[in-house]
């Protein structure tokens, strides 16, 4: 029914650590342009998750294709075209705002002029050009996350990759966020964003409910609330948690 | 109280729990002590010198036969001509090369006297020195033992007794000495680093915050520390006298106060070396830096303090290790008592309370 | 290579940006080099003596200002056994030298009396040459007395610091007017490469060395695992980067740095001390650049497999105290025991220890130092190599 351009797939994908299976064969696909969304509660498995698809940690098995190429034997290839923001807070607190850009972009292989010329609107945008010569260690945390991600869209991935992007940030920069999410997606950028405030699932395009490693409900945030009859995604969530125990 | 026993309890755990750690902090004395004690000495055995020998006659064959069998030489090259002299000290083959003139014995019997040229490479020049000097001694003794034939002639004979290490074992100066700068180095970088570390992570105003008081976070920090080394040390101490035979003369209890008072001052420069690093790379460049070269240098591990010059003898003072390796070494080889190490003892505790008041001093602030 | 030249940027700039740690690599390095090569010397320039002359006879006067005429042996005079063991326990004498009584009675009688040394022997090496000096005094005292001269003959065994000198018995011209005691044997002995003894030459590369590789060592070494411990090396992995890339990255600003100090410590070395350096300067910093990759190298390597600070400086710790101390920059490696030799075939620091002195002291030229260049060369490779290998972008 779908005719849109597969970009992430998944396809039994496993991860084990010993003898704890953190991914138990999650099979999903993500659309080009699509705001994804991979809830959960601490621990459910959503960061492994999101680490196997950049290229970070290897599955146990599984077929997974990002961006056309196998987790398995491209990473670097799915490296070029993503972008990462992870859960810990990783820009250098020693440079300036600046210095970051240029270095993020500059291992990513942008040109020195389009590095000046991006960064100079980019700046302005986030109405941070008169703090480009500022550390990232001055700046207050909202207005790092907002950073974080502008640097992990940089470079324009076809895919970028947010590991719970709005842990520990006020709700109004988190609406403010959620508009930087927006607008990517709009220049056609997929998201695909880990978290567990259930609230910013509504802002989903689609989602998938995990709990305990396990895919539990996957489908736009509308029909997830009618096929369960609930108010909100957090409804869904409560009932599908009460389920497994 | 029972809130400060938990949170040694959880310093420790962090410390247990890095395997790795734990194996290099208690692998390093081991290693070390074992290879130290027996690989390090200042002495020189067995040299690589050269013979050119324009004589070869009964003499010469006699001098070369005791200069390499007293244990100092090894022949490394027999050479016959001058111009082979240069080349091969500058090749660093040999140290020194020993030149007997021609007629050597014929010599010494028609003019009383033949002539003994030693030309060594003196780039080294502590061991050209003492190379030298050796075999200087060893022709010496040659000549002596000649002059003893003569009748009616019993020269003034030294008997010398080397007190408190008949054998001259390298050991005995190493052990002492490697415990010093082990334990100080140890000491200092775990507890500036763990410190920073907490400062890094920001979770030092988490503990701040805390119902602890400031005293018991650091002593919280540190107190696993003593643990650690003051273990270490009992295994140092056991190694040097179980594989080197060191004896302990004194009271092994002033020797067990003395490693502490040692490690807690250590501990303590640690703590005032976390005052003024905010990173664990400064803590340990720091900790690096200003130890590891002055320790080893103005301590007396290797270099006599007497043989430097009065500005380094003062500033060897300075140096806690310095005592530290006297009081050993008067514990343990000679057998004093505590009235040949108090003044030892009251200036480390002096320093130990320096750097306490300084730390104190710095850390105030921070608080406001 | 683009990409390289982005990280050595950041690299640089996360460097210069410390103001605790520049002054630490930059300025201590060169102030504890010329500092502390002033410490490293075996050469016993004082030796404290105490007499205790239970003769005090004129033969035994004559001993004493023997001893007393050495520019080597700063003498004290004690009274009783007692003393002389207590300047023993308290390091207040380094020596003592005991004439008992009846000493010149037994000379006369017999032509020949014991005398007693008593040394401090916990340091051995120190302890031997004492024996030696002192030795060959009251040995030279000895004969000289036997041949029937007494007059005050300056101290035979000789300042060894002078060129040429003569270090045997007995010295033509005596002021006692009594016969001259011709020794059989005439030693004479002449330095090469460094006449005047100055040990600082030799120890300048020494400690030159040590420091420039704390410098390089650690910064390296701490490097990834502080990009580990703050999670930005997360956001380095996720990137296409190439492993070899991220590894010449971090090495090359280190490396730069290293260079940078040992020149610098090498030009106070020639300014202020007259540091020699009669080979080729190009071979100095060749073999530098060698020795470089090596400990950078083993940095690198530690760095990617340890997982905190803590744990890497101690590692590092451990390795360059056993590396330093066994390499012969402070004592020689030849009275090493022959299994340690062969353990010491793993240490980066001899082979350019050896190679460095040679071209800077001596002017040894590329042919000499073929050997250890190789070597620092194909460990240095290794080493990196083997960084690369296990530094992991992806976890298992």
């Amino acid at each position: 029914m779908d005719s849109r351009e597969v970009v992430i797939e998944a396809r039994d994908m496993v991860k084990r650590f010993g003898s704890f299976t953190a991914n138990d064969r999650l099979n999903f696909h993500v659309y080009r342009g699509e705001i994804f969304g991979l809830l959960g509660a601490n621990g459910a498995g959503k960061t492994t998750a999101l680490k196997i698809l950049c290229g970070l940690s290897k599955p146990t098995s599984g077929e997974i294709r990002v961006a056309g190429y196998s987790v398995r034997h491209n990473p670097n290839q799915i490296k070029r075209n993503i972008g990462y923001m992870s859960q810990k807070f990783s820009l250098y607190e020693d440079l300036t705002i600046l210095e970051n850009i240029r270095f993020f972009a500059g291992i990513y292989g942008m040109r020195r002029r389009e590095i000046r010329k991006r960064s100079a609107t980019m700046l302005k945008k986030l109405g941070l050009e008169h703090a480009a010569g500022r550390l990232i260690a001055d700046l207050p945390t909202g207005w790092r996350q907002k950073l974080a991600f502008s640097i992990a869209i940089f470079h324009d991935p076809q895919i970028v990759f947010l590991d719970e992007p709005t842990g520990g940030v006020d709700p109004i920069t988190r609406r403010q966020f959620w508009e930087m999410i927006y607008e990517a997606a709009s220049r056609g950028i997929t998201v695909f964003v880990t978290t567990h405030y259930m609230d910013e699932a509504e802002y989903c395009d689609r989602v998938t409910i995990m709990t305990d490693g396990q895919i539990m409900a996957i489908g736009s945030p509308a029909e997830l609330k009618s096929a369960y009859k609930a108010e909100s995604i957090d409804e869904v969530f409560r009932m599908l948690a009460r389920n497994i125990e | 109280m029972n809130r400060f026993f938990g949170f040694v309890g959880k310093e420790s755990l962090h410390i247990i729990r890095d395997l790795r750690t734990m194996m290099i902090l208690f692998g390093i004395p081991v290693v070390q002590i074992l290879l130290f004690g027996y690989v390090l000495t200042n002495e020189i055995k067995d040299a690589d010198i050269a013979i050119l020998d324009h004589s070869r006659d009964v003499v010469t064959s006699e001098i070369t036969a005791k200069l390499l069998s007293s244990g100092y030489f090894r022949l490394a090259a027999d050479i016959s001509s001058t111009d082979e002299v240069e080349p091969l000290l500058r090749s660093g083959r040999v140290r020194q090369v020993i030149i007997f003139e021609p007629m050597f014995a014929a010599r010494m019997v028609r003019e009383g006297s033949a002539a003994v040229q030693i030309v060594a490479d003196g780039s080294d020049a502590n061991a050209a020195n003492m190379v030298v000097s050796y075999a200087t001694a060893v022709i010496g003794d040659y000549v002596s033992g000649m002059q003893e034939m003569r009748p009616g002639v019993a020269p003034v004979r030294a008997e010398t007794r080397m007190l408190f290490n008949e054998e001259l074992k390298s050991a005995f100066t190493f052990v002492p000495g490697t415990m010093a700068l082990i334990l100080m180095i140890l000491s200092a970088m775990m507890t500036s680093v763990s410190i920073a570390r907490e400062k890094e992570k920001g979770t030092m105003e988490v503990l701040l915050v805390s119902p602890l008081r400031p005293v018991q976070i650091v002593l919280g920090k540190v107190l696993p520390y003593v643990v650690l080394a003051f273990l270490n040390a009992v295994i140092i101490i056991v190694l040097g006298v179980l594989v080197f035979d060191m004896p302990v003369m004194g009271s092994t209890a002033l020797l067990m106060g003395v490693t502490l008072l040692y490690i807690s001052l250590s501990l303590s420069m640690g703590i005032m070396i976390s005052t003024m690093a905010r990173t664990q790379q400064t803590a340990i460049f720091i900790s690096m830096f200003m130890l590891l070269l002055p320790v080893m240098l103005l301590s007396g591990f290797i270099f006599p303090i007497s043989s430097m010059p009065l500005i380094l003898q003062w500033m060897s003072k300075l140096i806690p290790a310095t005592y530290f390796i006297v009081i050993i070494q008067n514990l343990m080889l000679k057998g004093a008592g505590i009235g040949f190490v108090w003044v030892e003892m009251v200036v480390l505790a002096g320093m130990m309370l320096l750097f306490i008041v300084v730390s104190v001093l710095k850390f105030k602030p921070r608080l406001e | 290579m683009r990409t390289i030249l982005f990280i050595l940027q950041k690299e640089f700039l996360q460097v210069f940006r410390n103001r605790t740690m520049l002054p630490m690599i930059l300025l201590m390095p060169v102030v504890q080099l010329l500092v502390l090569v002033n410490a490293a010397t075996f050469e016993l320039k004082s030796i404290d003596m105490a007499v205790l002359d239970s003769d005090r006879s004129l033969m035994s006067h004559e001993l004493v200002s023997r001893f007393e005429g050495s520019p080597y042996f700063k003498l004290t005079h004690l009274l009783s056994q007692g003393a002389a063991e207590a300047a023993l326990y308290d390091n207040s004498a380094d020596v003592v030298l005991v004439i008992p009584g009846g000493f010149e009675r037994t000379m006369v009688r017999e032509g020949g009396a014991p005398v007693q040394l008593l040394i401090n022997a916990i340091d051995g090496m120190a302890a031997g040459l004492i024996d030696l000096y002192a030795g060959n005094i009251i040995a030279e005292y000895g004969s000289d007395m036997a041949l029937g001269g007494s007059g005050d003959s300056p101290a035979g065994f000789g300042g060894l610091s002078q060129p040429d000198e003569t270090i045997g018995q007995g010295k033509p011209d005596r002021p006692g007017g009594l016969k001259p005691a011709l020794s059989p044997i005439e030693v004479t002995h002449r330095f090469l490469f460094n006449p005047t003894l100055k040990y600082t030459i030799y120890m300048l590369p020494g400690i030159l060395v040590i420091l420039v590789t704390i410098v390089g060592m650690f910064l390296t070494a701490i490097n990834i695992v502080r990009e580990k411990e703050q999670g930005t090396i997360e956001q380095i992995n996720a990137t296409p980067i190439l492993k070899y890339q991220f590894i010449t990255g971090k090495l090359i600003p280190f490396l730069i740095i290293a260079l940078f100090e040992f020149a610098l410590g090498l030009l106070a070395a020639y300014l202020l001390f007259d540091m020699p350096v009669l080979g080729s300067l190009w071979l100095v910093f060749l073999i530098t650049f060698a020795f470089l990759l090596v400990a950078l190298g083993l940095g690198l390597l530690l760095s990617a497999i340890s997982s905190n600070q803590q744990q890497v400086s101690f590692t590092i710790f451990f390795f360059l105290l056993l590396f330093i101390l066994m390499s012969g920059i402070f004592t020689p490696t030849e009275s090493m025991p022959e299994w340690a030799q062969r353990i010491n075939i793993i240490n980066p620091f001899k082979y350019y220890m050896r190679a460095l002195r040679m071209i800077l002291l001596k002017g040894a030229g590329i042919v000499d130092v073929t050997r250890d260049l190789l070597f620092l060369g194909i460990y240095g490779s290794i080493a990196l190599g083997v960084a690369v290998w296990r530094y992991r972008k992806v976890r298992a």
